[in-house]
């Protein structure tokens, strides 16, 4: 057996004495006891100095015992699961737990950047932005680096995280925050409904401030008792479920709230190597009961922040709920009651309390007498002017005080080794806040308060401020049981803590020298607050962003109230003007990977794919995402790179035959007696007298003018159409369509039917398209018989199909429909048939290659959020005769200036270069700055016309056709010669192709 | 999260709609006759109001209707909502803070 640490008392604690753990801190092995956080095992050895600070690398202890700790910031685990950033107030001890203190070089103890403690004259608030201003070019170089080295909090592990975390979503009636007094109180009278209540508390101990209490009574029985009591019946109920380990983290609208649950602490991963971490609970529940109790506020004077000094309730909590004693003399510094009572509380645990600093001139009352009677010294209307110390305390200077706070001469130096501070109390009032809860400030409790709780919200004991135990049980049971309709069940007597602080307004002892820390996270202090004001930063929100105060990870939990004390004294303003900052989401730091939960790599994105892509895995085809889809984008051949393929591929298509898979196109059906009369609304060109067996490519603008997307519309009979869109655009489309219907035209007869994946398609392009399909099919495929933009309806091999004559290459084409189970069997024999003409499948980027060569389009690649289809060169798909959208916007003034951008064809005179998609054009030189003309499009390198092209979007483009403009590639302008977006075929003679 | 009741479907989480702007905005019946600025406040100009708001949801992944939703931008309460071919929901009268 390890002796027993110096600083563990004899006896007592919600410890388990018999499960002795052994850790490691900073590479030294240390014991202490299961129930120990990592913060009351150091403690137990006399540990307090556990960190340096963010900016001044001053030496640093535990300051609390929970949530709120500012100081204790560690790095726990290993490899993978190494976390930085923990508060060891936090962290529960395990078996071989490796923790390492942060921010710290070389080490702890000797640390080479606390150089910055004594160069703070030039560190004052907003020093970022006064010092690091030029040279421009050395920020990201010199000051950011060397800022970031400096100012750290821990280190990332870099590698992957072994494990995984969870979602669920739930509902329940009632939903209880904070597993304290109140809470059990409010979750059990809520239970006994038989109603579903969710009781959650971030610890993984119920029962809040009475661990760290003795001598309460409730019912007339110890508050353990009751404790264990309350435990059990909640157990009991089926309708409960309590949540130990979780954090309510934020609050939603309508009754939703987050909850993260810690299911596995570090250090027990091989408990159950396939659990989850945490999980996330997305829960909603109408009503709530927030009874998530107060943190204790330190006081502002200098040196404030050694090691030593802690919250006077948290140097109680570790006394009565670890049976750690703080130190060996401990002196306690407050401004309100609740000192006494931890005063008191430490006695009774066994701790020496030499002295109490008290900064209202006549405190009085029975807590007073008792401490009296123990041998305590009171020291009424004093502060400590400064503590002294550097690893560690050594000595207080306790000086008499004045209304201001201001400590006067004299005065008595006292040694001690701890030092407990109050400077009141503040509910925690996060989650009402969350909703837009006004608060305001309460005097008598001197603390801020929700002036009125948001709808289906009750907030009890210390979240009211009602800091007495008798109230806080009782309030909590009225609010649980009001949340089911049911009336509140009666308490017998409670007996502990007294409700009423008595608070002080002085919380910050004004002396000559040294730090008084209000943000002790970020290390701000109360200079840096009085700077700010000076130099016009009034409003506290600007006060907190210029010091910073307030934003460091505990998120001011300690600091604010302090700080809006500080400029409501320097301003003169009452606490209510000065108001509170906004308290956003989440409560305390949440797992990002607990965001993402089974949403990762594979399971980021649903992944659509074809019917034919096995089909297309089996020939080599290489992938790209087009939105959710994977389409094939080349099929290269043994020892061909991209290019190579797609210079065979599309020379293949323009000399003989291939085809692609084109089943991603979204398709709709559009059905009903006023289907044409719809389309002939939404796009530019005229439907109404198309007759059923044709084709037509329309466009789809918005109400601006712009383009929306394009397609192929299809009449299958004289109230039956179906359309095509682009690949990514269909749900948008058809989202856009039933827009239109169901809130514009609702006198129109029409419905609209997804079929995108009803039907697979093909687009079999080449000249010698006609020779492989035709004895494929029984339809007659002639020139004459099924000319270009029209449409069939047979048979191909053997299965149903819908053919479109239609070309996205400028070939002969046909696109064929078939139902996606024929699929893979129409391609095999598309290549039996095709094998004489050497067929070849090709991918999408041979497509836009070959579409290119004939200046057609991609609607989101060659166009942008301004461009119209005149300046797209469309203007004549845009009937002149009927209204339809967009085309009133279309006509607005600046959408037909000359100077718009407008698509042109681009030639580089270099004819083995291809552009760079993207690059700016400009005249001349282009020695920056220029003014950028326009941009490149689309561009590639033609197997056909032996030299790369390109097209663009270019300033009064249509109006240069011969001109030279320059593009921006490398750094070096490149000449290009403008020519109409046409580069093959203007005659359209190759759609032809060659009779069967 | 909004919990928003869809007419046909009943209370459902917001996850489930897409929003699909403001409200009680009718496409003009004579587009030519208008001048750029009134077809600008039509296509551009909403009213971004601080409190009671008309506005479109979709329940994309549900019936896929269109509705009216009429809610308070500062408090996010939604005082009903209606299918379109009905009057937005009434509101209740402001009660003074």
């Amino acid at each position: 057996m390890k002796a027993v640490a110096k600083y563990r008392l004899p006896s007592g604690g919600h410890i388990d004495r018999s499960q002795l753990l052994q850790f490691s801190w900073g590479g030294r092995t240390l014991h202490g006891f299961h129930g120990d956080t990592l913060a009351s095992a150091l403690l137990a050895h006399g540990i307090h100095f556990v960190g340096r600070s963010f900016k001044y690398h001053r030496p640093r202890g535990i300051y609390t015992a929970g949530v709120e700790e500012p100081n204790a910031l560690v790095t726990v685990g290993r490899n993978g699961r190494m976390t930085p950033n923990l508060r060891a107030t936090e962290v529960l001890l395990t078996e071989g737990l490796n923790a390492v203190p942060q921010n710290a070089w070389p080490s702890l103890d000797f640390d080479l950047l606390s150089v910055n403690n004594f160069l703070s004259p030039f560190l004052p608030a907003g020093f970022y932005y006064k010092t690091f201003m030029s040279p421009a070019a050395w920020w990201h170089k010199r000051y950011e680096p060397m800022i970031r080295r400096s100012a750290g909090l821990g280190c990332a592990s870099g590698q992957a995280d072994p494990d995984s975390y969870e979602r669920r979503y739930a509902y329940a009636e009632v939903l209880v925050v904070g597993g304290g007094a109140a809470g059990l109180a409010a979750a059990h009278a809520a239970g006994q409904s038989g109603k579903r209540v969710v009781l959650v508390e971030q610890d993984w101990l119920l029962g809040g401030s009475l661990l760290a209490r003795t001598g309460e009574t409730i019912d007339g029985e110890p508050a353990r008792a009751w404790l264990a009591k309350m435990q059990r019946e909640l157990a009991a109920m089926d309708n409960v479920q309590v949540l130990p380990n979780t954090t309510c983290f934020a609050a939603y609208e309508h009754g939703m709230w987050g909850l993260l649950e810690r299911l596995r602490h570090h250090g027990t991963e091989q408990d159950k190597p396939n659990a989850p971490r945490q999980r996330m609970w997305w829960l909603r529940a109408p009503r709530s009961v927030i009874a998530t109790g107060a943190i204790e506020r330190p006081m502002v004077f200098a040196n404030n922040d050694l090691p030593g000094v802690t919250l006077a309730s948290s140097a109680a909590t570790y006394a009565n709920r670890f049976a750690v004693k703080p130190g060996d003399r401990t002196i306690v510094f407050t401004n309100n009651n609740s000192g006494y009572v931890s005063a008191l509380s430490l006695i009774e645990a066994g701790v020496e309390v030499k002295a109490i600093v008290d900064t209202r001139p006549a405190p009085s009352g029975a807590m007073a007498q008792r401490l009296l009677e123990c041998g305590v010294t009171i020291f009424p209307g004093h502060g400590i002017s400064r503590a002294r110390g550097w690893h560690d305390l050594h000595h207080l200077r306790i000086a008499p005080i004045d209304e201001e706070g201001v400590a006067q001469r004299g005065g008595v130096l006292m040694s001690c080794d701890s030092l407990a501070v109050s400077g009141g109390w503040s509910p925690v009032i996060h989650l009402p806040s969350h909703q837009g809860a006004k608060v305001q400030w309460n005097e008598e409790q001197a603390c801020f308060i929700v002036a009125e709780a948001p709808a289906g919200m009750a907030i009890v004991g210390g979240a009211a401020a009602s800091f007495a135990l008798a109230q806080a049980v009782q309030e909590g049971a009225t609010a649980g049981a009001s949340a089911v309709g049911a009336t509140a069940p009666a308490y017998g007597a409670i007996h502990g803590a007294e409700g009423a602080l008595d608070c002080d307004s002085i919380a910050w002892i004004k002396g000559k020298r040294g730090k008084a820390f209000v943000d002790l996270q970020n290390d701000s202090t109360a200079k840096d607050l009085a700077l700010a004001i000076r130099e016009g930063y009034e409003s506290i929100e600007h006060v907190k962003r210029y010091t910073t105060t307030g934003m460091a990870t505990d998120q001011g939990k300690l600091a604010n109230v302090n700080a809006i004390r500080i400029v409501s004294k320097i301003r003169g303003l009452p606490m209510n003007e000065v108001g509170v900052t906004t308290f956003r989401a989440p409560y305390t730091p949440t797992t990002l990977a607990a965001f993402a939960g089974r949403e990762l790599d594979d399971f980021l994105q649903p992944e659509r794919i074809t019917p034919l892509h096995d089909w297309s895995v089996t020939l080599g085809a290489a992938f790209e995402p087009v939105g959710q889809w994977m389409r094939a984008w080349y099929y290269p051949k043994a020892g061909e790179d991209m290019h190579r393929a797609v210079q065979r591929e599309s020379a293949a298509v323009r000399e003989s035959v291939g085809f692609m898979d084109a089943s991603t196109l979204g398709k709709i059906e559009v059905r009903g007696k006023d289907a044409a009369e719809f389309l002939n609304r939404v796009y530019t060109n005229g439907m109404l007298k198309m007759p059923a067996g044709a084709c037509r490519y329309g466009l789809m603008l918005n109400e601006e003018g712009t383009l929306f997307d394009d397609g192929v519309i299809s009449r299958l009979a004289d109230d039956r159409f179906f359309i095509s869109t682009t690949t990514g655009g269909a749900p948008r489309v058809l989202a856009w369509l039933e827009l239109w219907l169901q809130t514009e035209w609702t006198d129109l007869e029409v419905w609209l039917t997804s079929i995108t994946e009803q039907w697979a398609a093909l687009a079999l392009n080449g000249p010698k398209a006609r020779k492989v399909l035709q004895p494929l099919t029984d339809i007659d495929l002639g020139h004459e018989a099924f000319p270009y933009m029209r449409f069939r309806e047979g048979q191909v091999c053997g299965a149903k199909a819908r053919i479109l004559r239609v070309s996205f290459t400028g070939e002969l084409g046909y696109e064929i429909h078939m139902a996606p189970e024929a699929a893979v069997s129409v391609a095999e024999d598309l290549m039996e048939t095709g094998a004489e003409y050497k067929i070849t499948p090709y991918g999408t980027e041979s497509m836009h290659l070959l579409r290119a060569e004939k200046g057609f389009i991609i609607a989101g690649q060659d166009n942008e959020g301004t461009t119209t289809p005149d300046d797209l060169g469309l203007s004549g798909l845009c009937s002149t005769k009927k209204d339809y959208v967009g085309r009133r916007g279309a006509e607005r003034a600046g959408m037909r200036r000359e100077d718009r951008k407008q698509l042109v064809g681009l030639l580089p005179e270099n004819e083995t270069l291809v552009l760079p998609e993207g690059v700016p054009l400009g005249a001349g030189e282009l020695t920056p700055p220029f003014p950028i003309l326009g941009h490149v499009t689309s561009s590639y390198m033609s197997p056909t016309l032996k030299r790369g092209f390109a097209m663009g979007l270019l300033r009064r483009g249509h109006k240069r056709h011969g001109e030279t403009i320059s593009a921006l590639v490398k750094g070096a302008a490149v000449p290009c010669k403008i020519v109409p977006p046409m580069f093959l075929d203007p005659d359209g003679e190759r759609l032809r192709g060659e009779d069967a | 999260m909004l919990l928003i009741p869809c007419p046909w479907c009943g209370e459902r989480a917001e996850a489930e709609f897409t929003y699909a702007g403001e409200g009680g905005i009718a496409r003009p019946k004579n587009p030519p006759e208008l001048s750029d600025q009134e077809w600008a406040d039509y296509v551009y100009y909403r009213h971004n109001p601080k409190g009671t708001h008309h506005e479109l949801w979709l329940h994309l992944h549900g019936c896929g209707k269109y509705f009216r939703v009429v809610r308070d931008t500062v408090s996010n309460q939604i005082y009903g909502s209606a299918p379109m071919l009905e009057a937005p929901p009434a509101v209740p009268e402001r009660k003074e803070v």
